[in-house]
């Protein structure tokens, strides 16, 4: 049986959620206009005023915001309400500059906690589940999120936070927790570290977890579900939109619902910043339109995905965006040719090795240099060097029909990749141009 | 009746060997022999030692991947065409080398002991056996 936590909304009838997206859109332009001169101006230099937005409809006259404008800004110049009616701050490591700051009124996070029980709900998980959030604590949206939603939906709540992983394994068994939260790399080492404490899926009571803040694959989701024994399910957000559960996926797990009451997505093409028909893969763009202390108007998010708007079998409505295929900004070109990480986890699940791995990029005598580093298992070591090259070689030329380049491989020991407490590092770019 | 040797994979860097002979060494696990297969980025490290349960287990604990593998370790007079000797057998036999290294030891001075890695270590024991040629057991190097 499907479970909801808003049922209504979340199953409404388009035309009501077009309805509901007008009036918020109006009113946030409103707010907007008169509380955060920085988009004001944005405005008014492209001769807009409130009036001219009647409606979604008029979306698309609105100027861009993007992590440019975060760091133009920072940390006030976005701020929509008095800082006396803020609750809360979050933040994000930016890759380059100034960290996000992220504002939240007491309404901004009631918002986002709804979001996030909608999401722990889609698992089919209700109040009768323990729920352990093992994201990190703190500045990091991830375990605010997960935990404030787990408490609306009246799971026991397990605030574990990230690291320490035999005392994670002791709690999900001795309490029984059924759901995990926690990056997918994360979850990914806990199912290793199962296997070496001699523990199978079936010693464990979980049955679902929500895995979000990083890229992840197809086979990586297969993996995970495999190891743990439960249903993995994707989950989507960003500090600068509250954080997790703009989106979330449902029991069809094949695309994440946008929560589209609080959120309109749209796709645009990178270059020329043209709205894209829905179904086309391009950037996506968000706009919070009932979040007060930080509203993003058509936020860049650098993500880039597809949104499809079909008929589910969960019977939510809302629209679907399918995982990112990657960030503009963690595509990597080298030598001229557009890599995902993700496509590198795509080739090593399909070469029987797992998702432990950091690209490094440099550039030397003018030429790209793309070396992959790959964790060496016990299931894909042997005794046989032969063997073993062979494998690497057979790896090189995954890579090279995937991407179309050729990549040096290098065996790795075990767990010596930067990673598994909080966001991995798979991007070392040391090219200097 | 054939030895256990321990693979080790470590990665082809300046201190990585010591590294895990550290760990050895730590757990007193007492080496009778060693050799590396190595390539550019990584090495498989096989090693003999008297007790090669013990030394496989310190080994994962301490995050190493091993693997447990047969070899034939042959004791050989120690004079001229004594290996020839052996290897004449293992042609007979069709039985394919993939590596060979030696034992050390104080016994190594009148007779020689080779470690075989070969296709088919069950018909090599039978083979030399009945040559009369004494292929060593887990005991007997345990107390080398």
């Amino acid at each position: 049986m499907e479970h909801y936590y808003q049922q209504e909304i979340e199953c409404a009838p388009r035309e009501e959620i077009l309805k509901i997206q007008d009036r918020k859109l109006v009113e946030q332009v409103k707010h907007v206009w008169e509380n955060v001169p920085y988009y004001r101006k944005k405005m008014e230099e492209k001769g807009l005023t409130p009036d001219d937005i009647k409606g979604v409809e008029d979306l698309h006259k609105l100027p861009f915001l993007s992590k440019y404008d975060l760091r133009e800004a920072y940390p006030y110049g976005l701020l929509g309400v008095p800082l006396k009616d803020c609750v809360r701050i979050h933040s994000t490591s930016g890759t380059t500059g100034k960290r996000v700051v992220a504002f939240y009124t007491q309404g901004d996070v009631d918002l986002w906690e709804d979001c996030c029980a909608r999401a722990i709900m889609a698992t089919g998980c209700t109040e009768d589940d323990v729920c352990q959030v093992s994201y990190g604590y703190g500045l990091f949206t991830g375990g605010a999120g997960l935990h404030g939603g787990s408490h609306k939906v009246g799971c026991l709540t397990i605030p574990m936070s990230s690291g320490n992983t035999e005392r994670q394994i002791m709690f999900i068994q001795d309490l029984n927790a059924t759901l995990i939260c926690c990056t997918p790399s994360y979850a990914a080492y806990l199912g290793e570290s199962m296997k070496e404490m001699g523990l199978k899926p079936e010693d464990i009571p979980l049955k679902a977890g929500i895995f979000g803040a990083e890229a992840w694959s197809e086979e990586m989701r297969r993996d995970i579900e495999k190891t743990l024994g439960i249903k993995a399910f994707d989950i989507y957000g960003l500090t600068e939109l509250s954080g997790p559960g703009v989106a979330f996926e449902c029991s069809a797990q094949n695309g994440m619902h946008i929560n589209e009451d609080h959120f309109i997505a749209e796709i645009i093409d990178p270059e020329t910043e043209e709205v894209l028909p829905e179904g086309t893969q391009g950037e996506l763009v968000f706009t919070a339109i009932d979040k007060k202390a930080f509203p993003m108007m058509r936020y860049r998010t650098r993500d880039v995905c597809t949104l499809h708007r079909v008929k589910c079998s969960c019977g939510r409505t809302f629209v679907k965006m399918e995982k990112p295929k990657g960030r503009t900004d963690d595509m990597l070109i080298i030598r001229g040719v557009n890599v995902f990480p993700s496509q590198i986890e795509a080739v090593l699940l399909e070469n029987g090795y797992q998702a432990n791995y950091q690209i490094i990029v440099d550039r030397i005598n003018n030429n790209d240099t793309f070396d992959v580093h790959v964790e060496m298992t016990p299931e894909m070591f042997t005794d046989n060097v032969a063997e073993i090259s062979k494998r690497q070689n057979d790896l090189v030329a995954g890579l090279k029909s995937m991407l179309g380049i050729k990549a040096k491989v290098t065996l790795v020991a075990p767990k010596s990749i930067t990673r598994s407490e909080g966001k991995a590092v798979r991007v070392i770019d040391r090219r200097k141009i | 009746m054939a030895v256990k040797q321990l693979s080790i994979f470590l990665e082809n860097k300046p201190g990585k060997m010591n590294e895990m002979t550290e760990v050895l060494a730590e757990n007193g696990i007492d080496m009778r022999a060693l050799s590396v297969g190595e390539t550019e980025g990584f090495g498989i490290v096989r090693v003999i030692a008297a007790d090669p349960y013990a030394a496989a287990t310190v080994l994962k604990d301490a995050g190493y991947i091993n693997k447990l593998t047969s070899v034939v370790i042959v004791e050989i007079p120690n004079v001229p065409g004594g290996l020839n000797k052996v290897l004449k057998i293992f042609t007979e036999e069709k039985i394919n080398i993939e590596y060979i290294y030696a034992l050390s030891g104080e016994r190594t001075t009148e007779k020689a002991c080779m470690i075989f890695r070969v296709s088919d270590h069950r018909a090599a024991e039978a083979a030399l056996t009945r040559a009369g040629i004494k292929v060593l057991t887990q005991e007997d190097v345990a107390e080398l």
